[in-house]
């Protein structure tokens, strides 16, 4: 009996991340949920700027790229213009909670009816490792040498409980993946986001806490307890509405 | 042939209105026109402009420094524009709110609009009374063809407004400077 | 075939030619001198919901955001169009520069306005640079249209996405406070609305083919090179089919004024008061900005002179200089920050540098 295989909406190539690095699970969980939707024809993902910005490599279905943080935006359009397609984005903490804050709070303002994957690790990585909006008080990263100080950096940004807070949007639910019970949570949040688009349910996030064991610093196992044991109190799993 | 217009009043006054109407009639006679707003930030009170070039010839710059005709509705408008009338040139005055004293009164026209409409019953269409007192004094535009320009931009099942902006400018242009 | 003439600003006629050109995503953001055309998309744009292929206005949250809505209308297929003044066209170039980098067709209008900075809401000509630089960061050009009349503003705009869709490159309407808020007739063409143009690279769902991608990343090695190569080929097409301009006077002007816009307006009626005081001159007027029109300049004799007005400190002048390439002397005027230079500046002007000469 075959128990795994590859899926249809994943080409059969190996990718650029790091070893440990969650974004290719992420990867996956986003392809067999448009397989088991059966929507690869009619889906378009907009890959952002950051580590997955070559995301279109690995997924065999349209998609476009964005300018960073304007991938909501992007997603906006295409939808308004296709409503018939599916359209998805998948973006970093930079890029959804940084630099494209304005976009995201606006499209999720509006209720666009869009499903949106949000890794958050914590840290920067295509750049080398310097603080993200989420990165936690203490943390070291290139650009915060002496660990996040709240004085000067402020806090760690909630933004899914930030925007939980807006009539438009219809799902949030914060997921992990340092095991393999969290990784089956996390598959089902990415299928209701997609499912309430087909439903035109409005706008729904998926944030998925993601290891970095590079810029973290750790092993990769190291990096999966530590979601488990740091970075999981100060983003608490479960469903924020 | 070309009739340069400078139309001002305070916000509300209805001058961006009273400058389109004429460059429509205009229009409607094949003439080459244009017509330019001043279009700063202010909405209400202040003071509101805009220009009206009437032409038999391609018009270059709709941008008027020196009026054949100055149309004024106020006296912030008066003080203001005033220097920019050509010598000779034919000043519209409405005389309930603004007045010329002690100057050279030749070529000015200068009629209480306000008043009249509000005799009329309704102070909004003192610019139309204007207008009818324009084309009273310059015959470069057809009352025919301003009417048409009312019926064509009138609310549709309010027979009332286009009733009361066609007595409007038949005031006006009874106004005879006589 | 509609035969009567409409009265419309400069604004409102580049919103209708745009929906008469098939436009059906537009997004901008509100900012004096163009929110007549905001405006006017806002109110005849949208289509009833549930329309198969919808027409569709958003009011952005910001210029970034509207430019990378009409990046995203576009790469879906819809011809896309946004607009805006000055400083908004400042923050649109991360946008416009994606644009030309994923090759998508799209229409942008830059009714100009005074700078540098938030400057005022005059009319300007201070943008050309930007306008015909690119703008944005990388190595790309946009096609630059530049009308001198509500009539020429609304076939242009049609004609500009037309360009788009042909080259698959952003193109510019480049006009001022003065145009886009001057209402002159206008004669609407009988053109239909175009739509369900077919644009096989757009994204669409990949149904009975291979995926699409809209990109401008190029990581391998050479790759980048390689698609800039091809863009540097697609401009040279652009620059030996595209070139617009209109003249007068040309072959016996001894002195030849060159503006555009509406500039050119006021340039054009100086040099008719100037002949008709029996002085030769002409007026060429670049109606492509970008590609610059170089054809008019060559084998024109050197005792021509150019006298080239904008308004602003001299910046097509540069452009100019590089088309007579040294054979000729061209001089400038010009007026920045809200002086529009009248007919008498301007003849003004001539007669005093060539006093001698006409």
């Amino acid at each position: 009996m075959k128990i795994f295989e590859r899926c249809p909406s994943l080409y059969d190539v190996p990718t650029h991340y790091c070893p440990g690095c969650g974004h290719g699970i992420a990867h996956r969980l986003v392809a067999e949920t448009v397989d088991v939707l059966g929507i690869r024809e009619k889906t378009i993902g907009i890959a952002p700027v950051g580590c997955a910005v070559v995301a279109y490599d690995y997924w065999n279905f349209d998609c476009s790229e964005a300018a960073h943080g304007r991938a909501l935006a992007v997603a906006t359009a295409i939808k308004r213009v296709r409503p018939q397609n599916i359209v998805f984005t998948y973006q970093g903490d930079g890029d959804l909670a940084a630099i494209g804050t304005n976009e995201t709070i606006h499209a999720a303002n509006r209720g666009e009816n869009l499903s949106v994957i949000f890794i958050n690790n914590a840290v920067y990585g295509m750049t080398g490792g310097q603080l993200a909006p989420t990165s936690l008080l203490g943390q070291k990263t290139a650009t915060s040498v002496q660990g996040r100080d709240k004085l000067l950096h402020g806090y760690p940004l909630k933004i899914s409980e930030m925007l939980a807070l807006l009539p438009g949007v219809c799902y949030i639910e914060r997921v992990s993946l340092h095991n393999p019970q969290e990784v089956l949570k996390a598959k089902r949040a990415v299928q209701q986001a997609f499912q309430n688009q087909i439903d035109n349910l409005g706008f729904s996030l998926v944030e998925i806490l993601s290891p970095c064991p590079t810029y973290w610093g750790l092993a990769p196992q190291d990096a999966l307890e530590w979601i488990k044991n740091v970075m999981q109190k100060e983003f608490p799993l479960g469903r924020i509405k | 042939m070309t009739e340069q217009i400078i139309i001002a009043g305070s916000g509300g006054q209805g001058v961006m209105l009273l400058g389109k109407v004429l460059a429509q009639a205009a229009m409607l006679e094949g003439r080459q026109v244009t017509w330019f707003p001043a279009y700063g930030a202010e909405v209400r009170g202040g003071t509101s402009y805009c220009m009206v070039i009437i032409a038999d010839q391609a018009i270059g710059s709709p941008y008027v420094t020196a009026a054949d005709t100055l149309i004024v509705l106020n006296l912030p408008s008066l003080e203001k524009f005033k220097s920019r009338l050509k010598t000779k040139g034919l000043l519209i005055l409405n005389s309930s709110l603004a007045q010329m004293s002690g100057e050279d009164k030749t070529g000015v026209w200068q009629f209480p609009f306000t008043d009249i409409a509000i005799n009329l019953g309704n102070i909004k269409v003192a610019n139309m009374v204007a207008l009818g007192c324009y084309a009273a004094a310059k015959n470069i535009v057809k009352v025919k063809n301003i009417l048409e320009v009312f019926k064509s931009i009138a609310p549709a099942g309010n027979s009332g407004i286009l009733e009361i902006n066609q007595r409007a400018l038949a005031e006006g242009q009874k106004l005879n400077k006589g | 075939m509609v035969k009567t003439k409409i009265l419309l600003s400069g604004n409102e006629a580049i919103a209708q030619g745009a929906i008469q050109a098939g436009c059906s995503f537009y997004a901008g953001y509100p900012i004096t001198p163009q929110n007549e055309l905001i405006a006017y998309m806002a109110k005849y744009m949208p289509t009833p919901p549930g329309t198969e292929a919808p027409r569709v206005f958003i009011q952005a949250e910001s210029e970034l955001a509207a430019i990378s809505m009409v990046y995203g209308a576009s790469a879906a297929g819809a011809r896309a169009m946004t607009s805006s003044s000055s400083p908004g066209i400042s923050l649109k170039q991360e946008g416009i520069s994606y644009i030309a980098g994923a090759r998508l067709p799209a229409v942008i209008v830059n009714i100009m306005r005074g700078g540098p900075g938030l400057g005022n809401i005059a009319p300007s000509q201070a943008d050309y640079f930007q306008a015909t630089r690119g703008g944005g960061h990388g190595d790309y050009r946009l096609i630059v249209l530049a009308p001198a009349s509500v009539q020429e503003a609304y076939n242009l705009t049609q004609t500009a996405f037309d360009l788009a869709d042909k080259y698959r490159t952003p193109v510019m309407i480049l006009g001022d406070g003065i145009l886009g808020q001057m209402m002159e007739p206008v004669q609407l063409s009988g053109r239909k609305i175009k739509t369900g143009l077919v644009k096989k690279w757009a994204l669409s769902g990949c149904a009975g083919r291979k995926p699409n991608i809209v990109k401008s990343f190029f990581l391998r090695e050479g790759g980048l090179e390689e698609f800039n190569l091809k863009l540097q080929a697609n401009y040279a097409l652009i620059k030996r089919k595209e070139e617009r301009y209109e003249s007068f006077f040309l072959s016996d002007a001894k002195i030849i004024l060159v503006a555009y816009g509406s500039m050119a307006r006021i340039a054009k009626s100086a040099m008719y008061q100037l002949r008709s005081a029996g002085k030769k001159v002409g007026l060429l007027r670049p109606v492509s900005l970008w590609p610059f029109p170089q054809q008019p300049f060559n084998r024109r004799n050197s005792k021509v002179k150019y006298l080239v007005l904008e308004m602003s400190y001299g910046q097509m002048v540069e452009d100019v200089r590089l088309a007579v390439n040294g054979k000729n002397t061209v001089d400038f005027f010009g007026r920045s920050g809200g002086g529009i230079p009248s007919e008498e500046q301007i003849i003004g002007k001539v007669r005093k540098i060539y006093h001698e000469n006409i």
